[in-house]
């Protein structure tokens, strides 16, 4: 029905049929935040967010500016252009909001991703699963008789590739920081 | 300079900084030491409502009407989630408020203390900004940048929250200096865009301006302008609701108001002009219809202030974000440079064809017999009143709001207080309070349903109080008429729960507070009625008992296009299909 794709649970079935058939394709941006390092600041990003019916899919928040009080939110988020374009501005509207940056149509950028994978296994799955984390360069952050954990940076969908890899060897638990991102260039 | 005060001296002396001259407020443990404050000094008033939610519908209206920021000051707990309503009210339409909260003391935030409250978690999504004061070295200048935030760019309530032990500690009071604040939104419209909009009014055939509520947030010199440029270019012009006034009903270009219950002419020229010029309205879905409907042959420009508000609806061809005035100003000078061009013979076509659409006269409505229509009692009240310059007008939600907007005409901006885009029951007798502290020689009327005057009738002791000669003009039907009139078009006239039953008797209601009481059901009788209310130096409940089944029309039903209005109750059976009965 709507052009927006609202995930379930928020409003899509309101009222009118407000959203505009602009362009119905979905894209995956990221933006970069600039914002007042000051109590509530996240809450309202992420209440926007909720409170508007638009995705998340990470998020990432620290201080990037001690005396300038200034902290750096990465958002990954899907829409289509007309709601990317709202995302921007709305988030404009947010008083201690500085700067809001969308890093996909603002030029190249670069994006990493942390994350610890624990593997558990014995045996040949041992073995593999070091072969893997040296191709990925993961490195070994902890390790028992019968499990490792590793580190791993990089895009999303290096991450991703490597969980799909550990799965089948005995991937027991991951964590993931979530995106940075910066744009390429001098300024 | 500096000196050194207590919190709660901090905000008394904040406010006179500020210019503020009235607040609207209710006590409570958790402001004790700032109502101190207030009793020992004498520049600031301070109005007693009777509940916050009035507290904060009387600073809306008092702001609306007086262009200045509204002042509320509530207490924790209860207090604050009374104010909740208001704050969102004025969100949605853009009233810069102000409005102190007190908290429990610092150290027992968290603790379910007693009237503790998250009241900057729960009022973040309904205020523009909030803050929480933890230090009193950081209040004043959090006052001052209140102020600032409520009144700039886009207007809205804020509010500040104030914890007890803040307000009993001293430090250093700063006065309102030059803004460090890094809230800065952007005023002046971009040119490029400002001389396509030029180019576009010298070539348009079929051209209208559609103005709303930002040419009046915008202040008074954005009204001047509007109305330089319209009677300049010679093109028509209509508004939404919150914009009446801006361009004067009596001007020669006015149309009338638009959308779901606008006019007939005004909502035909939307459909078929081939250029709409959005000054400070949003396109709102009391406006659009149907979507994929809307002028679908017309080049958009759309100026305003808040770059959230273009593209969010309605895909704009020529967006300029900046303020009404600064945008209206530029917009003249280029048009002035470029010799004044518009297409004359294009534009006598196109008011040719607005005079057919005005024959329809879609809000005729015949008065006969021995109950008053309530159209006839708001034609009335319009021609008793309209010679006096200093009429403000509120309203209440419901039929007799879209009655007063069509049938009441505004030739001055800031006269017209009415709940938009929330619509809140209950706004208009407090709202009309506010107006009346703001011009205390000025004539207020309160167009009401009885419906929604009862939600905040316990506002009639503050009126009495403060001899506010506030004229509550209620349209009594009996029933939730608005709700009614839905129910007998989509729900098949099963009329659940949209009765007023066991209402009181207004004239001794009015009569038990010291007020006056007037009821009137005979037309005969009205016009001497109204005249007597007007005469009356003091609150008067004005209880017209009218029609009880009324429809309002014209009425584009939920889900579809401007030109597929409904006129009268002739063209209602069956028009709204099960599609657009899902919508509200
Ligand atoms: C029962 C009921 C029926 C209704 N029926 C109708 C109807 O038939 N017709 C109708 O019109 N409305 C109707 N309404 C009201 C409707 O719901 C909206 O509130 C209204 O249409 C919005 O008006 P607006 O577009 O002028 O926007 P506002 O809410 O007034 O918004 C103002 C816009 O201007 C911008 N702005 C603010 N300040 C400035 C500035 N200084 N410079 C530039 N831009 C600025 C803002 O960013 C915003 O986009 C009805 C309401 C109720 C309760
Ligand atoms: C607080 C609140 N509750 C419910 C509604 C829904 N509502 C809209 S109009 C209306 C009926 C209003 O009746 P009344 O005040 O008598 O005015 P009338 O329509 O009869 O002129 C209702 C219940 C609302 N707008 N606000």
């Amino acid at each position: 029905m709507s052009a927006l794709n609202i995930k379930k649970g928020s409003t899509s079935h309101s009222a009118y049929n407000l959203r505009p058939t602009f362009s119905d394709t979905e894209e995956r941006h990221t933006l970069a935040v600039l914002v007042e390092n000051e109590p509530g600041v996240l809450a309202r990003v992420i209440g926007l967010f909720s409170g508007r019916g638009y995705n998340i899919e990470s998020l990432t928040v620290a201080e990037v500016d001690h005396t300038g009080h200034l902290s750096r939110i990465t958002i990954v988020t899907t829409g289509t252009p007309q709601v990317i374009n709202q995302i921007t501005a709305q988030l404009g509207r947010i008083v201690p909001v500085h700067e809001v940056h969308d890093l996909t149509v603002e030029g190249h950028s670069v994006e990493r991703e942390l994350a610890l994978f624990k593997v558990s296994g014995k045996g040949e799955d041992r073995v593999e699963a070091l072969r893997l984390a040296d191709v990925f360069r993961a490195r070994v952050v902890d390790s028992t008789l019968e499990s490792f954990v590793f580190e791993i940076t990089g895009t999303p969908e290096k991450i991703d590739a490597f969980a799909d890899l550990m799965r089948p060897i005995g991937l027991v638990e991951m964590a993931r920081t979530g995106v940075a991102a910066l744009a390429r260039g001098a300024k | 300079m500096s000196a050194q005060m207590t919190g709660a001296k901090m905000v008394v002396q904040a406010l006179i900084d500020q210019g503020v001259d009235t607040v609207f407020g209710y006590p409570g443990g958790a402001v004790l030491p700032i109502y101190d404050e207030v009793f020992q000094q004498n520049s600031i008033r301070h109005v007693l409502v009777r509940h916050e939610q009035g507290a904060i519908h009387a600073a809306e209206g008092y702001a609306r009407a007086t262009g200045k920021v509204g002042v509320a000051l509530v207490t924790s707990g209860p207090g604050a989630t009374n104010a909740v309503t208001g704050l969102t009210d004025a969100l949605m339409d853009s009233i810069p408020l102000v409005v102190f909260s007190g908290q429990v003391p610092t150290f027992m935030i968290g603790s379910d203390a007693f009237q503790e409250a998250d009241t900057v978690g729960i009022t973040r999504p309904c205020t523009k900004h909030n803050w929480l004061v933890k230090d009193t070295e950081k209040l004043s200048n959090t006052i001052h940048e209140a102020f600032h935030v409520a009144a700039s760019g886009r207007p809205g309530p804020v509010l500040v929250d104030i914890p007890k032990d803040v307000q009993f500690a001293a430090a250093d009071y700063t006065a309102p200096r030059a803004m460090t604040s890094h809230y800065r939104p952007q005023v002046k419209g971009d040119i490029e865009g400002i001389t396509d909009l030029v180019k576009a009014i010298e070539t348009a055939k079929k051209p209208i301006f559609y103005t709303g509520g930002g040419v009046i947030n915008s202040g008074p010199a954005a009204s001047q302008l509007l109305r330089e440029l319209v009677d300049g270019t010679g093109f028509p012009i209509t508004s939404t609701l919150m914009g009446l006034g801006a361009y004067p009903a009596s001007g020669d270009n006015w149309l009338g108001m638009l959308g779901m219950h606008g006019l007939y002419e005004s909502n035909m020229a939307m459909h078929d002009c081939d250029l709409m010029i959005n000054i400070g309205a949003r396109f709102d879905d009391r406006i659009t219809g149907r979507i994929d409907a809307f002028s679908p042959n017309s080049k958009k420009v759309h100026i305003d202030v808040d770059p959230s508000s273009i593209n969010k609806v309605i895909r704009t061809d020529i967006a300029i974000v900046g303020d009404v005035a600064h945008v209206l100003e530029d917009v003249l000078k280029v048009w002035k440079s470029r010799g004044r061009k518009t297409d004359r013979a294009g534009l006598d076509e196109w008011w040719a064809q607005i005079a057919d659409w005005k024959t329809v006269n879609c809000l005729a409505y015949t008065q006969e017999g021995k109950t008053i229509r309530p159209q006839y009692a708001v034609e009335r009240l319009e021609a008793l009143t309209k010679h006096r310059k200093d009429r403000f007008i509120s309203t209440e939600v419901g039929q007799h709001q879209m009655w007063a907007a069509q049938y009441m005409g505004f030739d001055d901006p800031n006269r017209w207080m009415t709940s938009g885009g929330l619509g809140t029951m209950g706004y208009g007798f407090p709202a009309s309070i506010g107006v009346q502290m703001g011009h205390p020689d000025a004539l207020v009327i309160n167009v009401a349903g009885e419906a929604s005057w009862l939600m905040n009738m316990q506002e009639l002791g503050t009126a009495v109080q403060y001899r506010l000669p506030v004229k509550q003009f209620i349209l009594n039907n009996e029933r939730l008429g608005m709700v009614r009139q839905w129910q007998e078009l989509l729900h098949g006239e099963r009329y659940s729960s949209s009765w007023s039953e066991a209402l009181p008797d207004f004239v001794k209601l009015a009569e038990a507070f010291g007020a006056k009481g007037i009821c009137v059901s005979d037309p005969d009788d009205l016009d001497d009625a109204i005249m007597e209310m007007l005469d009356h130096d003091g609150p008067v409940i004005f209880d017209c008992l009218v029609e009880k089944h009324e429809n309002c029309f014209p009425m584009i039903p939920s889900g579809k296009a401007h030109n597929e209005m409904l006129l009268g109750e002739a063209e209602t059976q069956g028009v709204i299909d099960s599609k657009g009965s899902v919508l509200v």
